[in-house]
């Protein structure tokens, strides 16, 4: 049985978009604060930490996780990816942001990382999504600038363009 | 908004983390999705000298069909049960009540016998396990027991279970032939706790009704069939008797409200898809 004492830092290494990381982190230490403190990856935004607002979701293994409801711990030996990942080189947007900018999905900017997390994993399991079923999705996060409608606009037309670019 | 400073175990079996239980009783906490625990230990409403993470352990990930009920493991999702093909068929009252449970992006990590384990009083799958007369699997080093939920879950937050006991599985029973089953709840929004949440099972002969939100835990009141002209009468006498309490969402009268109102929709409901 792993056992890593309290009050005590621990090494931790997992893969971070694709790349191996490493740091140290007592036991109560959430991945969140890790990822922007001990490593730097201020994309990874912190809100509410109770698990509400969702702007510090990330993918754990694949899956979506609350990176505010995880502890640095959890995610040793495994892979992280965060909004980071997404697009295919620095500097460089995918289709699903590049949308985002163009229907107007954003405006500060504070809620964006989580969403965009949120809206790759869900197209991945939803690859012909409702309009019901994006918001109800989008439930999960809080934008108090925009609004949802632009977002909305944003997944439904990546869901059609990736729909129609793949051969049935 | 940090946790206080604790001990990580993270077992690699069954065993283990029952024997870690065993030595730690009140001083450790079993997480699994980490869903409720976390919020409360970031909020230090909680705190553990030693925290036990199950959310690794394969052997706790499954739901197994047995011949009238289904088991659900400790580490399994609430987005795995709700995935699985046969939800609907099997066990109609939980793929209508499972997608108000938090949301898509929380029911990936969010394990049914967590929410279970946690017991509050508005959660959707303490109410259905409940108003299905389903049970709870409790393990320790010692021994292992099954609880009916009515058994385990005593009070808001509060169960039966020993400090050294595990919740490792719970067992939902499946659809009764000719039984219809419904659920309906009031949120603020989507995916927030409900204000009332409402559960029924209704074949020929009885009508159930499970009532969540309200009391300090779930809540169920049996009848033998009701005529359409009573159902408002029995629902009035149960709201009363459950009281409700004011707090910051809603006042008490108000969730007696949300109980005949509710309660009737889903004992109708229920009603037209028995048989």
């Amino acid at each position: 049985m792993l056992e890593l004492r309290a009050g005590e830092r621990h090494q931790i290494t997992f893969t971070l978009d694709g790349a191996e990381v490493r740091g140290f982190a007592e036991p109560r230490m959430l991945l969140s604060d890790f990822l922007r403190y001990e490593l730097g990856r201020t994309e990874v935004h912190v809100g509410c930490e109770q698990g509400v607002c969702g702007t510090c979701t990330i993918l754990l293994d694949g899956k979506l996780a609350r990176s505010c409801l995880t502890f640095a711990v959890q995610a040793s030996g495994r892979s992280v990816e965060t909004v980071r990942g997404l697009s295919p080189a620095d500097g460089k947007l995918n289709d699903l942001q590049e949308s985002f900018r163009r229907h107007h999905g954003l405006q500060c900017g504070y809620c964006t990382p989580g969403i965009l997390v949120s809206s790759e994993a869900f197209l991945r399991d939803n690859a012909k999504p409702s309009e019901r079923a994006v918001r109800e999705m989008l439930s999960g996060h809080l934008c108090r600038c925009t609004g949802y409608a632009g977002m909305v606009d944003a997944i439904l037309e990546t869901a059609t363009k990736r729909a129609s670019s793949t051969p049935a | 908004m940090k946790p206080k400073s604790f001990t990580y175990l993270r077992p690699d079996n069954l065993q283990e983390a029952l024997q870690a239980l065993h030595r730690m009783r009140d001083d450790a906490r079993i997480m699994a999705g980490g869903l409720s625990l976390v919020p409360m230990m970031n909020f230090r409403l909680l705190e553990t000298k030693y925290l036990i993470d199950i959310s690794g352990l394969a052997s706790l990930a499954y739901i197994r069909e047995a011949s009238a009920e289904i088991e659900i493991g400790a580490a399994e999702t609430q987005a795995n049960v709700l995935a699985w093909p046969k939800l609907a068929k099997s066990l109609p009252l939980l793929s209508l009540a499972m997608p108000h449970i938090g949301h898509f992006q929380t029911r990936s990590r969010g394990t049914v016998c967590g929410s279970i384990a946690h017991a509050d009083p508005s959660s959707e799958l303490p109410l259905c396990l409940a108003t299905l007369g389903g049970s709870v699997v409790l393990q320790s080093a010692r021994a292992r027991r099954v609880l009916v939920a009515e058994e385990f879950q005593i009070g808001m937050l509060a169960t039966a279970r020993q400090p050294d006991e595990m919740v490792t599985a719970v067992r939902f029973p499946t659809r009764k032939p000719g039984a219809g089953y419904a659920f309906a709840e009031m949120a603020q929004r989507h995916g927030d706790f409900a204000v009332c949440a409402v559960a029924a099972v209704v074949s020929e002969t009885a009508v159930r009704l499970g009532v969540g939100g309200v009391a300090e835990k779930p809540t169920l009141r049996d009848w033998p069939a009701l005529a359409d002209g009573e159902i408002d009468d029995a629902l009035n006498d149960f709201a009363w008797e459950l009281g409700g309490s004011d707090d910051i969402h809603a006042n008490a009268g108000y969730r007696r409200d949300l109980v005949r109102k509710l309660g009737r929709r889903v004992i109708e409901e229920a009603k037209k898809c028995s048989n």
